[in-house]
């Protein structure tokens, strides 16, 4: 059971059997606040203190988890259940999970960057731990024992004289409406009966059958169906279109103009789609023709006044010995999509209450609705935002956008639900992308090739623009008669870094120089997409390791593990490529083998890849024969959810590698739909073999994101051992391979 | 007006004949499981058997199943129990996100039906044209695979 879709608190309260009784605020959490002296709680605990915000014990022999987290298809929901089951002793069946109901669930923020983990799950097992033995504490009083002569067995508390009494029976009161103190310590992993089990997940069976509701299937009784027109160009400013004549086409009930913003409400979705089309077609705007072009952004970027330039890492090196060589390389990522195969799609209704109702599948509903609120010149309580299943989310899509849009369309038709699910054009035009980057790599190396001083610069456009409340990071918001500006983004800084994200190398240089150039001028639209700079900036750095290992006639195995200190980095290293058979592998001609390495964002999870390729010299197509990945998660809740993010990610970032690039010309985007962004098939994806390395009792890391850099690297080194040319421009497409591999004949 | 047989009963659709068969489903007859993917025929996501031949209901009107037998993924389960092929992708955990498995799960039925025993190759063929951006391709191959053997 999961994301139900509740209507009202109360209504909530009646369904879970939960006991509301009135007694005055706990007298610990008076002093705590009282002494200002909270203490440091585990994950998401810091935030949002109250037991009563992440559990509920129903009457009906059920066990309620809250969480802010929401499934993007990662698999949060299975896992956290497996730690709330384990922590509190119960058949893992018992528990049902809402998440991302802003009128419901604890605020956890944006469900991204790996963070669900080890914030959502690491708060989960210490409230389930710590709820357990205010459970266990309610009993022994009943039971006239001493806590340390109870146990459980699914819920049931047992007396070692035979007496017992069930969870369900206990009567909490108040006992959760309290702060957690974070001292009951989760179990031991030899105690655990669901943490470390490939539990099946729990929302994939519905999914398989065809009973789950995505958002993009919910239909509420009474339904009109929005559709929007978008303008033709970034800054386009609507001058004129035919209102009154499409008002008259059939089904449409209304067409909503807000300055440049325009929107259709028709009673069938192919009414509202005719409507837009029309409207679209009568629609005169006023364009611009600015953009730097796809093949011109390297060099916009190079060109272009930062905002700032980040010093990421300075570190001098401190010894005097000259260097005898400098090894120089520079590294290019383009714009990516995400992509998602279903467009976003939101459904919008104001209430008689004036709240505002949106079902949706964004990543942050709370600040998504903040910012909603201020769009529509709303209290933050009139919005409120329900999260439901969506196609897949690998960062910051329409997904946000489409809530807006659903509400501004809403907004005009008090009482009835609109939704609004965007065409195929529109998500592949108007999504915010990955940046496009730039990466300089310089190093200077003594006479056995080891470097001395390792320097690196990044030239990117944010990788941040999600909503946070303000109304100006809703695309529509910038398009009304009063329009909202975006703010201006930043760069994250340590520990998870945005654009300068695993900038910083996790070798062991003596001399470490990291300078990031932050543009803030965003000639394309961009924010998070899976990884943020991390992608880029594991491709250049473990791209040039391979160069240097080259330049230092070592293999580039051996020449990674001369520099990586940290023991679980070369396990991972070690391990793909024992398991690839790295030191047996035969060259044949136009095969090649490749390597890559990464902890993400330093401080997640550790990956390394290594594959095999087969570059055809006369075509420049390059077939990825195999995969090998190595993982190390920290303490794995479930190895098949961990094994599912690996291997999708590095199918994911194969495609990225072989295929993907936005295309704009000087005035508008031209990858318009998946013949013009093609993706990665079923006949070009290789097996994939993951190895895991489970580390029991340490902290759990984010895995999502782990694998897509390595990858891109070990691709273009395999793609090098094949040819023996070095490509630096992604993505590997046949026609820059074959032109590297002409010159490179020419030569 | 147009009559067709979707999932084992007769249904009925006023809806005009150049409606697409997706909005007829999933808007009028309130089917759930079929999905939008791009209104052009490009990523399979649509997906619904007619007549035991996958079709992509986004772009085929509804007048084109008149007369002819509609099934769509909620229609293959066998009584209340997944087919085997819905087994199969259950077994093998083969999804990660679930929006593509409709048109996954049509694909891969289409291909067992003419073809019991496919290879890893000629799975991996008859589903090029269906896309999945979350990475799942191997796993399904498994779960068609390991339906076919178990047939």
């Amino acid at each position: 059971m999961q994301n139900q879709l509740p209507t009202t608190r109360r209504g909530f309260l009646k369904t879970t059997g939960y006991l509301s009784l009135a007694f005055a605020i706990p007298l610990e959490s008076a002093l705590s606040q009282a002494t200002n002296a909270k203490p440091r709680l585990p994950g998401d605990l810091q935030n949002n203190r109250k037991l009563s915000a992440w559990l509920r014990v129903n009457a009906n022999q059920t066990v309620t988890l809250l969480i802010g987290k929401v499934e993007l298809g990662q698999g949060i929901l299975t896992a956290v259940s497996q730690v709330c089951a384990d922590e509190l002793d119960i058949d893992f069946k018992r528990v049902q999970v809402i998440s991302g109901d802003t009128a419901l669930v604890p605020n956890e923020g944006v469900t991204a960057g790996s963070f669900s983990m080890p914030y959502c799950a690491t708060a989960v097992q210490y409230a389930s731990a710590e709820v357990r033995s205010i459970l266990l504490e309610l009993a022994a009083e009943k039971l006239n024992q001493p806590v340390a002569n109870l146990s459980v067995q699914d819920g049931m508390i047992l007396g070692s004289n035979g007496t017992r009494m069930a969870y369900w029976d206990l009567v909490l009161g108040e006992s959760l409406n309290r702060e957690a103190t974070g001292l009951i310590k989760p179990k031991q992993p030899h105690e655990h009966r669901y943490i470390g089990q490939s539990v099946p997940r729990i929302d994939l069976t519905p999914k398989i059958l065809g009973d789950a509701k995505f958002v993009q299937e919910h239909r509420p009784a009474g339904l009109l169906f929005g559709h929007l027109v978008r303008p033709p160009t970034y800054a386009a400013k609507l001058l004129s279109a035919n209102v009154a004549s499409v008002q008259k086409m059939p089904g449409v009930v209304k067409v909503v103009r807000n300055g440049s913003f325009l929107g259709v409400i028709a009673k069938r979705e192919e009414q509202a789609l005719a409507a837009a089309n029309t409207l679209s077609a009568s629609a005169k705007w006023e364009v611009e023709k600015k953009l730097p072009t796809h093949d011109g952004i390297f060099d916009w970027l190079r060109n272009t006044k930062p905002n700032r330039v980040i010093e990421t890492k300075i570190q001098p090196r401190l010894s005097a010995e000259a260097s005898v060589k400098t090894v120089e390389a520079t590294y290019y990522r383009p714009y990516h999509m995400h992509a998602s195969i279903g467009t976003s799609a939101a459904i919008a209704t104001l209430g008689a209450d004036g709240v505002m109702l949106i079902q949706t599948h964004s990543q942050s509903v709370f600040e998504t609705g903040i910012a909603i609120a201020k769009m529509l010149g709303l209290e933050p309580s009139k919005v409120r935002c329900q999260h439901m299943q969506g196609a897949g989310c690998y960062g910051h899509n329409m997904a946000d956008d489409a809530a807006a849009d659903a509400a501004l369309l809403a907004m005009a038709l008090p009482g009835q639900p609109v939704r609004l699910q965007y065409t195929r054009e529109q998500e592949h035009k108007w999504e915010p992308y990955g940046s496009a980057m730039v990466i300089q790599t310089k190093a200077g190396v003594d006479a056995a090739g080891n470097v001395l001083d390792w320097d690196l610069q990044i030239w990117s456009t944010p990788h941040g623009t999600r909503p946070g409340g303000e109304p100006g990071n809703l695309l529509s918001a910038r398009y009304l008669e009063k329009p909202f500006a975006q703010p201006t983004p930043t760069n994250g800084g340590p520990p998870n870094y945005a654009a300068d994200r695993n900038g910083i190398a996790l070798y062991d240089f003596a001399g470490h120089k990291v300078l990031t150039h932050f543009i803030t001028d965003m000639p394309v639209r961009v924010s998070s997409t899976r990884g943020l700079g991390a992608y880029a900036n594991v491709f250049a750095i473990e791209s040039f390791m391979d160069e240097l290992a080259l330049a230092a006639n070592v293999d580039p195995l051996t020449y990674r593990l001369r520099f990586l200190k940290d023991e679980r980095a070369r396990d991972v290293l070690q391990k793909a490529a024992e398991k690839f058979g790295w030191h047996s592998w035969k060259n044949t001609p136009n095969r090649g083998r490749g390597i890559g390495f990464a902890r993400y964002k330093n401080i997640a999870g550790y990956c390394a890849v290594a594959l095999e390729v087969e570059v055809n010299p006369r075509n420049g197509r390059i077939r990825v024969i195999r995969a090998v990945a190595a993982a190390d998660s920290g303490h794995i809740v479930n190895p098949d959810g961990v094994n599912n993010q690996i291997e999708g990610g590095l199918i994911q970032s194969l495609s990225w590698s072989l295929k993907e690039e936005v295309k704009f010309d000087d005035t508008q985007i031209l990858s318009t739909d998946w013949n013009s962004y093609p993706i990665l098939t079923f006949s070009e994806i290789p097996p994939v073999d993951v190895v895991l390395i489970n580390r029991p009792g340490a902290p759990f890391l984010g895995t999502g994101e782990a694998s897509q850099g390595p990858t891109s690297a070990a691709l273009a080194n395999a793609v090098f051992d094949a040819t023996g040319v070095r490509f630096r421009r992604l993505p590997l497409t046949p026609e820059r391979i074959k032109q590297g591999l002409d010159k490179k004949g020419t030569a | 007006m147009v009559q067709f047989t979707l999932n084992g009963q007769t249904v009925r659709s006023t809806a005009h004949n150049s409606t697409p068969l997706l909005n007829v489903l999933a808007n009028d007859l309130q089917i759930n499981g079929t999905k939008f993917g791009c209104g052009k025929a490009q990523c399979s996501a649509c997906l619904v058997m007619v007549d035991g031949n996958p079709i992509k209901s986004c772009v085929a009107p509804v007048s084109a199943v008149a007369g002819r037998t509609v099934t769509t993924l909620a229609g293959m389960k066998e009584g209340d129990k997944p087919s085997r092929l819905q087994q199969a992708f259950i077994d093998e955990q083969a999804a990660q996100c679930g929006y593509c498995t409709s048109g996954m799960v049509i694909q891969a039925q289409a291909l067992l039906d003419r073809n019991p025993s496919p290879t890893d190759a000629e799975v991996r063929v008859a589903l090029d044209g269906n896309l999945c951006r979350c990475g799942a391709h191997n796993r399904i191959v498994r779960a068609v695979l390991r339906a076919a053997k178990g047939a």
